[in-house]
């Protein structure tokens, strides 16, 4: 049987990030939306959200917030991906692989370029 | 869908829409009377029993964006193709539970799969809302309940890293300690 981790490891957790905010400027955030209706799923948006997260922790990306979304009525191209930088700049992905979106993740959240290859206009 | 894990979270979205803020998932592995058992409930707007006899028709969709819905019975075709069912119960104003069962030895019953990835994403993607989780076999009961994890956190969002890496081990750990082998 493995140890289940203590929600004291979780406080550690939690003081650690605290720290590092601390340390680093405020890049200002972004948030990163993954369709996931019954037609993003069916196309592998689980995987997708999932290399986006993976990203996260290896890459140790702060100021990034990951959500989901459902059905937003283009279907034949998810698994789609929305980046969105202010209120106003939302950029829309399509078919958006885990592959593709750790290069969304590299290009646009961290380098601040938008990714044109799998970009589309809604 | 290639695993019960995607229909639950697909489903689970439902809840999303109907308002709720509270949503369990529960999951009981039976071999003795070789049942799979899955429960998703939320304290959403719930249905009247009208809309409830009829949304598994896949035309029957409250959405604008498009006529057709087929999370349900997608899920429904699965269950009932393997000596299962899905049921739903709702009362307007109080929530919606959907069961799901299936044999659980059928030849033909997709995998749980990936239950970690599910859960784990529905708990950063929509971290307004308290996910319950309830993981049951014959050998004993996981639990884990996201409301704890955020009032530890604070103001440290879900998806900072570190937590995504806690939340998904904590129940990747959880369900394998007390998982059936297949």
């Amino acid at each position: 049987m493995n140890a289940i981790k203590s929600l004291d490891d979780l406080k550690k957790i939690r003081e650690q990030a605290i720290e590092k905010r601390k340390a680093t400027a405020n890049s200002g955030g972004v948030q990163v939306i993954v369709g996931m209706g019954t037609c993003g799923i069916a196309a592998g948006a689980r995987e997708t959200m999932k290399a986006v997260l993976d990203f996260i922790e290896e890459n140790t990306v702060k100021n990034v917030v990951v959500t989901q979304t459902g059905c937003i009525g283009i279907c034949e191209q998810e698994p789609i991906l929305q980046v969105a930088t202010s209120e106003n700049e939302k950029t829309t992905y399509g078919k958006v692989s885990p592959e593709i979106a750790a290069k969304i993740m590299k290009s646009h959240v961290l380098g601040g370029k938008v990714y044109e290859d799998h970009r589309i206009q809604i | 869908m290639k695993e019960i894990s995607l229909h639950i979270l697909d489903i689970a979205e439902n809840g999303i829409t109907a308002g709720a803020d509270r949503i369990s998932i529960n999951i009981v592995e039976n071999i003795k009377k070789d049942r799979l058992t899955i429960k998703v409930s939320d304290n959403g707007c719930g249905m009247d029993g009208k809309t409830a006899a009829v949304i598994s028709d896949p035309f029957v969709t409250t959405r604008k964006t498009r006529r057709v819905g087929l999370g349900i019975p997608f899920f429904k075709a699965a269950a009932e193709a393997c000596d299962g069912f899905l049921k739903i119960t709702s009362a307007k104003g109080k929530g919606t539970s959907i069961h799901v069962e299936f044999q659980h030895s059928h030849i033909d019953r997709m995998p749980l799969g990936n239950i970690e990835d599910t859960l784990t994403q529905l708990m950063i993607g929509y971290p307004e809302i308290d996910w319950l989780f309830i993981y049951k076999t014959g050998n004993d009961q996981f639990e884990i309940d996201s409301k704890d994890i955020k009032s530890i956190l604070g103001n440290i969002p879900l998806s900072e890293p570190g937590v995504i890496n806690y939340i998904r081990e904590q129940i990747r750990t959880g369900i394998g300690n007390i998982r059936i082998t297949e």
